[in-house]
């Protein structure tokens, strides 16, 4: 299934250890920082919730201003996997393929409230929420959610990877 | 009332139909054996030219357990007609209308998929909604709507 990133504990040589702490430490606020600042979000649209991804992408509320603007329709470019609308048993392998095609790092968030939880579709057809296949970051709930909403969950998103330890090299690496 | 349904009621007649006219729309009730020339006359004498749909309703504690419900239309005419027609639990069969109208075979699909209705010769009734390997049919009254069937693993 999804793999998480381990990282590798690199040790100093000598016993300088509270010094390379703060190195690292201040490496992670600065990857973060940078990270946060540049998501590329891949939109992964299949319902109605579209409508409400394209007014919060234009003018009006922009989320541009967060660095979350340039929808890549490639998995391979993208960090941010934006699930918006319903997504079906059938679509489901579809998905868990763009997921693990995305390269690390990577986030999700589940946009609208069948994304979450299946929303009002309690039946045999829909995924009674995408963190059952795959690990989502930040849930907008919301039936579309209000654009400000998902300008929340942008910039809690936002904090989170700013919180995050940016490891430069991972045991996949 | 249209002025093609007059003519139409005096060829259907008891006690191989019955006919009726709800909410301004003609209903014929009719046995399985019967359906395929009486749309081939519906189609050929009374212009009803474009097939619209198939469904079946699913009476769970009577029998017959299924009823097939076909809708025509007629672009000359500007009229609707109502098909229905019993199948049982055991043979849910009926005959297949591709040969008459071409627009059936993805229908007759759809219905195979939802109710397990069987339509003999139409050559091709693979899952059309559904998915390969989906046991059952949903919109069956004893199908528990919620039983999914994932197709990716779930989590933990």
């Amino acid at each position: 299934m999804a793999r998480t990133p381990t990282t590798i504990p690199i040790q100093p040589a000598s016993g300088k250890s509270a010094a390379f702490e703060y190195l690292t430490t201040k490496k992670d606020e600065l990857v973060g920082w940078a990270r946060k600042f540049s998501l590329f979000p891949y939109p992964f649209v299949t319902a109605c919730c579209a409508m409400e991804f394209m007014a919060v992408s234009s003018s009006p509320y922009d989320t541009d201003r967060f660095g979350a603007a340039l929808p890549r329709f490639s998995p391979r470019q993208a960090d941010l996997l934006m699930v918006v609308g319903t997504v079906t048993h059938k679509q489901a392998p579809v998905l868990y393929k763009v997921y693990e095609q995305m390269c690390e790092p990577k986030w999700v968030m589940a946009f609208g409230v069948c994304a979450t939880s299946g929303g009002f579709y309690q039946n045999y057809a829909a995924v009674q929420g995408i963190d059952k296949i795959i690990p989502v970051d930040v849930y907008v709930p919301g039936c579309p959610p209000r654009p400000e909403m998902v300008i929340d969950g942008i910039m809690q998103l936002q904090d989170k990877i700013a919180r995050q330890r940016h490891p430069i090299m991972t045991r996949d690496f | 009332m249209a002025a093609v349904l007059g003519p139409l009621q005096l060829r259907l007649t008891a006690p191989d139909y019955e006919v009726t006219l709800e909410r301004g729309m003609l209903v014929v009730r009719l046995q399985p054996s019967k359906l395929l020339e009486t749309v081939r006359l519906l189609k050929s004498e009374f212009h009803f030219d474009l097939f619209l749909d198939v469904t079946a309703i699913d009476w769970l504690p009577k029998a017959p357990r299924f009823e097939v419900v076909y809708h025509f239309y007629s672009t000359s005419h500007f009229v609707r007609v109502r098909l229905k027609t019993p199948v049982t639990e055991a043979d849910p069969t009926v005959d297949s209308l591709v040969s008459l109208y071409g627009s059936a075979g993805f229908m007759e699909r759809e219905c195979h998929d939802m109710y397990g209705i069987g339509f003999r010769g139409n050559p091709d009734l693979r899952p059309i909604l559904l998915y390969e390997g989906f046991v059952g049919h949903p919109l069956r009254k004893d199908y528990d709507k919620l039983a999914e069937q994932p197709l990716v693993p779930y989590r933990k």
